[in-house]
């Protein structure tokens, strides 16, 4: 059942060194405010999972939160490279960043496998591609019904997902819509969770019998955190700080401007 | 009116695409193609974002494959892995419309790395959706600023199946799609070969020679047999296409085609 807790909590109650950590969000809904409060509470050697690992995974891993990355694709979206994710990659600065690289269609079908307690999913993908080379992580087997070569990638099974919505009502219950992404899958493949939310409510208002939620028995903590997707957006709430996503490619081109910058605005400030 | 070479390349992708068509955009070059086909003779076209926002109608481009206003103009938004699984590899999607960092004569696109992988000289973000689109959707379409470095004899890695590194690959690899028939230059428009499967450059850009086509390519590229001159951009394709872009641009600070 879910618990109410404050973010430094629910952080230090549910995230630990060495664990695979989700942090999902495809674009829309990416929790900023708890990944800040990962960084601030140090975790170390995590094995970090995102699709789109964008301005948030860049801030972890230039804090030297990573250990390893899982993903699918990897820049500041419409603007260009993580800076940060390339010096680690490139330079191995702070430290060396291991690599379990995908294709989006990859880790979707393994947040599903995950959710769906499989060992592993099979999907039509990986043709004629080299990333089957680079990852022992992708197998090709054959239907044992009509013979065709599938790709299988292990499920992905987080330790903790954490994810950020609209609302919660006083049970935690969940309600996220918009682009929902996979977070819905990554919650239910994890086996602890911490979702933040906007607001916490008494009556979630459902629009539809068919709107996402997760019951509060799927939830591990429950987290009000206003503004807590910001850079990225809250449908419903606010809108994409596209400005910021711009800003960002100049502090993290450097190291010490980025250190600084982290400094003032993600470890000095009070989540 | 006079045009950049920029807009030419983004008018010759729209006009490739039609009223009836269902396609998968990716971000940037495409999105302003698809989207500029949208805003002038293909009002009807169904735009899919692999955010899972389907038959969406942005009014500006997209900065990010999941800005809020494709899920709001959208008539649906599903989740990501039920787009990358009924939609994308159920075979519901005709063309898929990619770009890439690196392409081979082939249709090959490179958006991995630049160099080794272990030790890359330029880590590019990834495959992203493209590595199932290339072989999920019934054919492709790439938009590429053509130069030496990004039309390569030889890619440093192969993210998405073109017609493979000697053409045959894709039958050999049990895909069934046609893959990529058509490549947009700002220099050129090319086409698939119905033998060879590699690209052969069909019409050049008003002003373009063929030299300068040569000497921005990194194969010996061939010619067909009459190749035409691509009509320039006439006063509605411009304006539709400025228009989209000034709009872009307040809303964002930049151009977000660029």
């Amino acid at each position: 059942m879910a618990e109410i807790l404050s973010l430094s909590e629910a952080v230090a109650r549910f995230v630990q060194d060495g664990d695979v950590v989700a942090m999902e969000g495809f674009t829309h809904l990416i929790p900023f405010a708890a990944g800040h409060e990962v960084i601030r509470q140090r975790r170390r050697d995590l094995t970090l999972v995102r699709m789109t690992p964008d301005i948030l995974y860049d801030q972890l891993i230039g804090m030297g939160a990573a250990r390893k990355l899982v993903f699918s694709w990897g820049g500041n979206p419409g603007v260009g490279s993580l800076h940060r994710m390339r010096d680690a990659v490139e330079r191995g600065w702070p430290a060396p960043l291991e690599l379990d690289e995908h294709s989006h269609a990859a880790m979707a079908n393994a947040y599903e496998a995950g959710a769906a307690g499989l060992p592993c999913a099979l999907f039509r993908g990986y043709r004629g591609t080299d990333l089957p080379g680079v990852n022992r992580n992708i197998k090709f087997v054959s239907c044992p019904f009509t013979g065709e070569e599938l790709a299988a990638v292990p499920s992905i099974r987080p330790d903790v997902a954490i994810i950020h919505a609209q609302k919660a009502d006083r049970e935690g219950n969940v309600l996220l819509e918009g682009i929902v992404g996979v977070q819905k899958e990554a919650v239910l493949a994890a086996r602890r969770s911490i979702v933040t939310v906007e607001e916490m409510v008494d009556d979630l208002a459902l629009k539809s019998p068919n709107a996402v939620v997760l019951p509060c028995w799927t939830v591990s903590a429950v987290v009000e955190a206003p503004g807590g997707a910001h850079p990225s957006y809250a449908h419903g709430y606010y809108a994409r700080d596209n400005a910021f996503y711009f800003a960002w490619d100049k502090i993290a081109r450097d190291r010490n401007t980025f250190l600084e910058w982290m400094q003032a605005n993600v470890i000095g400030a009070r989540s | 009116m006079n045009y950049t070479t920029a807009e030419m390349m983004t008018v010759a992708a729209a006009r490739a695409l039609s009223n009836d068509d269902i396609c998968f955009v990716g971000i940037g070059l495409p999105s302003a193609a698809c989207n500029l086909a949208r805003l002038t003779h293909a009002p009807g076209i169904t735009l899919i974002y692999e955010s899972g926002t389907i038959r969406t109608r942005p009014r500006v481009l997209p900065l990010s494959i999941g800005d809020g206003e494709l899920c709001e103009s959208a008539l649906t938004t599903v989740s990501v892995p039920e787009m990358f699984r009924y939609w994308l590899q159920g075979g519901r999607i005709g063309i898929g419309f990619l770009s890439g960092a690196q392409m081979d004569r082939f249709g090959n696109l490179n958006s991995t790395v630049i160099g080794g992988y272990t030790h890359p000289a330029v880590r590019l973000p990834g495959s992203g959706g493209a590595s199932e689109i290339a072989t999920s959707c019934g054919e492709i379409f790439i938009i590429m600023r053509q130069s030496i470095r990004s039309f390569a004899a030889k890619l440093d890695f192969l993210t998405s199946l073109g017609h493979g590194r000697n053409g045959t690959e894709r039958a050999a690899a049990g895909v069934k799609t046609k893959g990529p028939t058509l490549g947009i230059s700002d220099l050129c428009s090319m086409s698939s070969d119905p033998e060879t499967k590699e690209f052969v450059v069909r019409s050049l850009h008003p002003g373009v020679t063929r030299r300068q086509v040569r000497e921005n390519t990194g194969w010996e590229i061939r010619f067909a047999q009459a190749v035409e001159e691509t009509p320039p951009p006439n006063q509605m394709e411009l304006e539709a296409l400025r228009e989209l872009n000034e709009r872009t641009a307040a809303a964002h600070g930049v151009t977000a085609g660029d």
